[in-house]
């Protein structure tokens, strides 16, 4: 590892060892959790006698059961931390029973974002050291159960696919082993594999979640179904932030198989028996709306909201030398542009629902709530968890988070507003469980958009490299919204990256942001701020190489001399793209690379002009995430990831007028179909490097190397998202 | 009451007729392998058969399908079924898996009407169901590979 991928790195890692040392002291989202059973004692009054930790438990009848501390989302967690496992415990990882975790940070805390979070491709991070290290300290008691048993020493047995074998004494199975290896003492320091020994991890594996995804039997959140279950559909008011004044609901309550009608605040809820009856009535309802502070709002003032900011000083992000004064010396060589990323929707495939049941306490006296269960596809059970707790005014100890598996989550489901919601809805009832399932339009226009940017840039070009560079992206701040306590100083981390740790060696560099509220709710959307500051960033990059008519490809290998990685999977990319800077008439190659997640990506994107329609030929992708636990699916998730990029580069956008959000569905709205997702390559350079993150690498990358190319092909450069409104049509 | 035939069954239901078909097979029915992705036939999550043609159970009024032969992800069976399903294992299709029911449905339906489509006849086909994981250039090939299982075994 270079000197400059550690020194990014160890930044990474302080920042969130601060935030962890926070979260610790019970700062995040407001809310203490209480220490409740752990999860191990949770998994001890079941059947299974062997629990060594938080995530393994072995039965007397052989089930091998990992406790997963992630939500699987398509993202493969399941599978993988189950590899991480397996490699250690030398067990099949396909005899392993997956089970999902509820909400308990004390065990399941990911000290990347410190919290019970799934995002942020922190996953396999998280997990590398802590499951490994699980699987052989229950591997190794095993063993030591086993060596007692016959009255040999540990080292002279050996582990393999569930059985310890001795050469003289047998074999004893795990299921044999698993009460006896309970009381053996738990070691302290037990010694983890060198790569060259794997046999699980990095090797071809069927996801375990595959053949039930192809034949339709997964259950996710939305399939709950529990006796006694009442639907409810909900009005929203059609201004994010308003609330009911006054409504009407005798119309509704007069149609079949509507059983409450319930004023939620910021919505009305019906529930019914069915979930048609709760959505059809909703038409029968007459609400009048306090549309609140938003109700004027529009795109227009959002962008002039933004444009005005753009004068403030900002937090500085990192500086080096003298940008500003190497500008001013280089005089009209310098160039300056401005950039522009819109508003997006997730558009999960599964609409946000939830499952809520409150139990009262019975008590006539003092009635209140004893507990309540939740059933959710989320990202964040921890913050599911005291969202219900605050509602219901319990202990959050006495509420208990089912996680379900996620039917796309993006970042939509790190919010939780859907269980708040809920959790409302099934106080007005208690005793039943309540499904609230919202309306693709309820999705759309209710959703924590991808916040719109503006990014203004500087830079000039001596001997081949970027001489100076200044950056600043100005846009709201996700952050100072969901988990305030991680921003500081003015600087919100998810608006840094690709600024933070910037591929480039540059002498001079000013790279800043500001925290600009423009008055719509932002949330975190599949590769967040690297989105925004790599279309800036690997677009201006482009427009300097090309001012001095340098070779974009030639031009960013200069500069990476300190990143070996980095250069090479850019050198890769362009080998397998078959990159030419002058590939001849209406055809063009669009290039962009960065470092993100600890991992290092490039994209070199093969387009066409067709009939004045641009065309994606291709989509090279080259890729070093270090070890790559399962490597189809690391491929998977550039491909996929790939396909979000095309989402947010192309056609998509969230517009805003009379402070409602003028899209809907998927017709407004759109997400690419096969139609639209060009063929797209995926390279992985291999080595024994710790892994990196990998969920969100294919996504920034896919808007720059795409305005790159129509540059090439058109020569007009186009500096907003979506492309398309920049005055070109894609094929 | 609305009767019809569901996978291989006759069943009866009380229900408004106008009550969409998709909300009657996951609710009232308790089939929740087809799913509910847009209620305007735009995503193709919630595809079944009517009389073994793919079509948007969002949009489709349980009063149209009275006396018909639905069949959905839980009934469908059949060596074309089973090629398909075989070949979404073998190219590992499924990400976060929920729009693969419906995708399961139509490249079905596809390979028994057109046993060796074409890349145009598998876009034309399939780009009515969005995947939001992007799992599309799996999906196309597991189609060929189950075209080519098929034309091998018949």
């Amino acid at each position: 590892m270079t000197t400059k991928t550690k020194a990014a790195n160890a930044l990474t890692r302080r920042r969130f060892l601060e935030v962890s040392a926070l979260v610790g002291g019970g700062l995040l989202v407001g809310c203490q959790i209480e220490k409740g059973p752990s999860a191990a004692a949770r998994a001890k009054r079941t059947t299974r006698p062997f629990v060594p930790n938080a995530w393994v438990a072995i039965g007397t009848d052989g089930t091998i059961t990992l406790t997963c501390s992630r939500n699987e989302m398509g993202q493969d967690v399941h599978t993988s931390l189950t590899m991480l496992i397996a490699e250690e415990l030398e067990v099949d990882p396909r005899s392993v029973r997956v089970v999902q975790a509820p909400a308990d940070p004390e065990a399941y805390t990911n000290s990347l974002l410190g919290a019970q979070i799934t995002g942020g491709s922190t996953s396999i991070r998280d997990a590398w050291t802590p499951l490994r290290r699980a699987g052989a300290t229950a591997r190794s008691m095993l063993v030591a159960a086993a060596a007692a048993r016959w009255n040999v020493p540990p080292e002279a047995c050996r582990a393999e696919n569930a059985i310890v074998h001795h050469p003289k004494h047998g074999s004893l199975r795990y299921a044999d082993l698993a009460e006896a290896a309970a009381s053996q003492p738990v070691p302290t320091d037990v010694a983890l594999k060198p790569p060259s020994a794997f046999r699980v991890i990095g090797r071809p594996l069927d996801r375990l979640d595959g053949a039930e995804k192809a034949r339709g039997q997964t259950r996710y959140g939305i399939d709950v179904a529990l006796p006694r279950m009442l639907h409810a559909a909900l009005l929203p008011c059609p201004v994010l932030g308003g609330r009911v004044v006054s409504f009407d609901a005798e119309a509704a309550k007069k149609r079949k198989g509507v059983r409450a009608v319930v004023d939620i605040g910021e919505g009305i809820a019906i529930v019914a028996d069915r979930h048609f009856t709760a959505k059809s009535a909703l038409a029968a309802l007459d609400v009048q709306w306090d549309e609140g502070p938003a109700a004027k709002l529009d795109t227009a003032t959002i962008r002039a909201t933004l444009d005005g900011a753009a004068g403030k000083p900002g937090a500085v992000v990192q500086r080096a030398g003298d940008a500003a004064g190497t500008l001013a010396r280089r005089g009209q060589n310098v160039l300056s542009a401005r950039y522009t990323t819109q508003m997006l929707s997730h558009m999960t495939l599964e609409p946000q629902s939830c499952v809520a049941l409150v139990v009262p306490n019975g008590k006539t006296k003092t009635p209140g709530v004893d507990l309540v269960e939740v059933w959710v596809s989320t990202q964040f059970p921890q913050g599911a968890q005291a969202v219900a707790a605050e509602i219901a005014g319990i202990d959050p100890a006495r509420v208990e988070i089912h996680a379900q598996p996620i039917g796309g989550g993006f970042g939509r489901r790190l919010d939780v507003d859907f269980v708040a919601q809920a959790v409302k809805i099934a106080k007005a009832v208690p005793g039943k469980p309540i499904k609230l399932l919202w309306s693709r339009e309820d999705d759309v226009t209710h959703d924590y958009y991808r916040p719109p940017s503006l990014h203004v840039v500087r830079g000039a070009v001596a001997d081949g490299r970027i001489a100076a560079l200044e950056h600043k992206l100005i846009s709201p701040s996700i952050t100072a919204r969901a988990f305030p306590v991680f921003v500081k100083d003015g600087l919100d981390p998810f608006m840094t990256e690709g600024t933070a740790d910037l591929a480039y060696a540059v002498p001079n560099l000013d790279l800043r942001t500001v925290i600009q509220d423009v008055g719509i709710r932002v949330g975190y959307w599949r590769s967040v701020s690297h989105a925004q500051n790599a279309f800036a960033i690997e677009s201006f990059v482009d427009e300097l190489a090309r001012a001095s008519r340098l070779d974009p490809v030639d031009f960013r290998l200069a500069m990476l001399g300190e990143l070996p990685r980095q250069a090479a999977v850019l050198e890769r990319a362009a080998k397998e793209a078959g990159y030419s800077a002058s590939p001849g008439r209406d055809r063009a190659f669009g290039v962009a690379s960065m470092q993100c997640y600890g991992s290092h990506v490039a994209l070199v994107a093969e387009l066409s002009l067709d009939a004045n329609a641009v065309r994606i030929e291709r989509l090279t992708f080259a890729v070093d995430c270090g070890v790559a636990v399962h490597p189809d699916q690391v491929i998977a998730q550039i491909e996929g990831a790939a396909v979000t990029g095309l989402m947010g580069a192309v056609r998509a956008k969230i517009t805003v007028a009379n402070g409602r959000v003028q899209q809907s569905n998927f017709d407004d709205h759109p997400i690419p179909s096969m139609r639209d997702v060009p063929p797209i390559a995926v390279f992985r350079i291999e080595n024994d490097e710790a892994p990196g993150g990998i969920g969100e690498v294919g996504t920034p990358l896919v808007a720059p190397a795409l305005a790159n190319g129509v540059f090439g092909l058109t020569g007009k450069r186009i500096r907003s998202l979506p492309l398309e409104d920049g005055g070109v049509r894609f094929a | 009451m609305t009767r019809f035939e569901l996978n291989g069954r006759n069943v009866e239901v009380d229900a408004p007729e106008e009550t969409p078909l998709l909300w009657i097979l996951r609710d009232h029915l308790g089939l929740t392998g087809t799913k509910f992705g847009c209620g305007k036939s735009l995503c193709g999550a919630c595809t079944v058969h009517l009389e073994g043609t793919p079509i948007r159970s969002c949009t489709t009024p349980l009063a149209s399908v009275a006396g018909k032969r639905i069949t959905t992800i839980e009934g469908l069976s059949g060596r074309v079924a089973e090629a398909i399903q075989n070949a979404w294992d073998r190219h590992q299709v499924p990400q976060c898996g929920y729009c693969q029911s419906g995708q399961v449905m139509t490249a079905t339906a596809l390979l028994t009407t057109n046993a060796t489509p074409d890349d145009a006849a598998i876009t034309d086909a399939m780009s009515g169901h969005l995947c939001r994981c992007g799992t599309y250039g799996r999906i196309r090939l597991a189609i060929r590979s189950a075209a080519q299982d098929l034309e091998g075994r018949s």
